[in-house]
């Protein structure tokens, strides 16, 4: 277990040393296209751009993934189902403290981690999830939320997408730049002699490389990143021990109708449980840039498990997907026995369940969230008042009867 | 000269000897201390079972009339839960209270006024989640008890816990099958 947080972290401090490079490239390249003689400007600019995102992210990129989602954070009252099941996983991987726990109005089914350190973590939820699954299906998401926090997956995904996002930022600056140069006709150094013609060449070469290295960093972000979803449905099976949990509840997420999630973009996409853009008939593009692995594989895999160990999980990755396994070497000492248990929920059959329901729970969820009070009439009439209801009083509007509102 | 580096090769060894074993010391009294951690978890979750039950007991039992049986036995296992005072002892006990509360679950079954009941249904959810949390906090504890024991198990760790006498920890384990199986709650 602590070999594999270790062997992440190696990871992680690679990849950022590996974009850092990159960074830096880029920033030389283009200084030397604007100015050859000071050309090691442009990576003095580049180094203090990251160090300020760096520093912002490592400090508040929490707060600001989080309420880039519009997330709110949530009481017990709201929904005491998700307290428990996050104070379960918590105590099963043995947490100091409880991650913060947010909900996010949206009926899309997703959810993701972010923190800093374990101590400090928030976990985030849709409404949409929270009303179409069960107790079990609840948990075995949970589960993989909390594994990426105990991975210490949550601070990578955080800088790492700080990183990406500075370089997408500066190669679109300097393409735009050169946009605007080109039209304006005007060129600050002449061509005529060599050192203008070896200006020339390098201003193609950084134009292509503008171009090319923020599709190469997030190709080699992704690679990692999809790797970490498995690691993390591996540690979500030991923590819950029933496979079947979070298999189902990652069917339910692919198979949802709703519209993809309106708060997610390219650069929080990773954080997800699920990949937020739902892309139709382009899968093998798909397989190459996408940050998750495909669903229905996870879902293969989770089903061909016999145990609830880390051995177990490597046997059925290369049972399903006929490739040799992810995760580190060090999980496979992980050699004891661990069997899996029973439902504690019985299946429900909300796929056969119409439509409506999980919507109606979903609006139900929002309101909540947002403080709205719920009466129940005598009638049998359910009222929703908004928090900005100024009287006491309501009138039922089937039976006239005059009702108090408690909140 | 010689008789020089002779000497500074051995103090060299010895520090490096002192030092493997200053980090295994620590090794073991880290892993110990995430026992005693996983120990104290399941504590905090045993007692809130334990201040669940009279009030779930005092909300049902206006719409159980006829089970008095179960009610006894749930009572009964708590007072010998809460008596006992070491893990053996207590192993027993609470796998004797686990399996009252599942048949308790199960007999609400038969009762739908009762399970219609707003403070009874978040109290049911609150008693699962707590089965729940005892059996994951369980769960972590063996874990971390296997981790201590491999380690006062195994070479060379085995020598600094003879030295320094970490004896091996029991594993809360129940005692009777059926309750092995986590109790299944209905919602």
């Amino acid at each position: 277990m602590w070999e594999l947080i270790n062997a992440n972290k190696r990871n992680s401090i690679i990849l950022m040393l590996t974009l850092a490079f990159v960074l830096l490239g880029l920033g030389y390249l283009i200084g030397f296209a604007f100015a050859p003689q000071v050309a090691w400007m442009g990576m003095v600019v580049a180094a203090i751009i990251w160090a300020v995102m760096a520093l912002v992210s490592f400090l508040s990129g929490d707060k600001i993934l989080l309420s880039a989602s519009r997330a709110k954070p949530v009481t017990k009252e709201v929904h005491p189902m998700l307290f428990n099941v996050v104070e379960e996983m918590s105590i099963a991987a043995g947490l100091a403290k409880m991650p913060r726990i947010y909900i996010i109005n949206d009926a899309a089914p997703n959810a993701f981690a972010t923190g800093r350190t374990p101590e400090s973590a928030s976990v985030a939820v849709t409404a949409g999830l929270l009303a179409r699954l069960n107790r079990d299906e609840l948990q075995g998401v949970m589960a993989h939320e909390i594994s990426h926090i105990i991975h210490r997956d949550i601070l990578y995904v955080t800088v790492a997408g700080i990183m990406l996002g500075t370089i997408v930022m500066l190669s679109h600056v300097f393409l735009r730049g050169m946009f605007y140069s080109s039209l304006g006709g005007s060129r600050r150094y002449s061509s005529r002699n060599n050192n203008g013609q070896a200006q020339l060449i390098m201003m193609g070469v950084a134009l292509l490389a503008a171009i090319l290295t923020p599709i190469l960093a997030q190709l080699l972000y992704f690679a990692l990143s999809r790797k970490r979803e498995y690691l993390a449905d591996a540690g979500a099976v030991r923590l819950t021990r029933y496979p079947e949990g979070l298999a189902s509840a990652l069917e339910k997420i692919a198979n949802d109708p709703s519209p993809q999630l309106s708060v997610a973009n390219k650069a929080t996409a990773p954080m997800y449980i699920a990949n937020p853009f739902k892309r139709k008939g382009q899968k093998r593009l798909a397989n190459l840039s996408s940050t998750h692995p495909p669903i229905e594989e996870r879902v293969k895999i989770l089903r061909a498990m016999s145990g609830a160990s880390y051995v177990d999980y490597s046997r059925a990755f290369t049972q399903a997907t006929k490739q040799p396994t992810v995760l580190p070497v060090s999980c496979h000492q992980d050699q004891a026995a661990i069997t899996t248990r029973q439902a504690y929920a019985e299946t429900t059959t909300s796929s056969q369940s119409p439509l409506s329901e999980p919507l109606q729970k979903t609006g139900d969820i929002i309101r909540k969230v947002n403080g709205f009070a719920f009466l129940e009439c005598d009638c049998g009439l359910k009222l929703k008042i908004p928090p900005n209801f100024k009287s006491h009083k309501v009138q039922c509007p089937r039976c006239r009867q005059t009702l108090d509102i408690v909140k | 000269m010689g008789i020089a580096i002779g000497v500074g090769v051995t103090i060299g060894i010895i520090m490096l000897l002192l030092l493997v074993l200053v980090g295994i010391y620590n090794g073991l009294v880290q892993a110990r201390n995430r026992v005693d951690n996983g120990w104290s978890q399941i504590d905090v979750q045993l007692k809130r079972r334990h201040d669940l039950i009279p009030n779930l007991v005092e909300t049902a039992k206006g719409y159980m009339k006829h089970e008095a049986d179960t009610f006894k036995s749930i009572t009964e296992a708590r007072s010998k839960a809460l008596g006992a005072n070491n893990i053996k002892d207590a192993s027993a006990a609470e796998g004797q209270l686990g399996a009252a509360l599942s048949q308790f679950l199960l007999t609400v079954e038969n009762y739908p006024d009762l399970k219609a009941n707003q403070n009874f249904l978040s109290l049911q959810e609150e008693l699962s989640s707590t089965e729940n949390k005892i059996s994951f906090s369980r769960q972590n504890y063996n874990d971390q008890v296997l981790g201590y024991n491999n380690k006062t198990d195994m070479f060379p760790s085995n020598i600094v816990a003879g030295m320094f006498n970490f004896t091996k920890r029991d594993f809360f384990e129940i005692e009777n099958k059926e309750e092995r199986e986590a109790p299944k709650v209905q919602f």
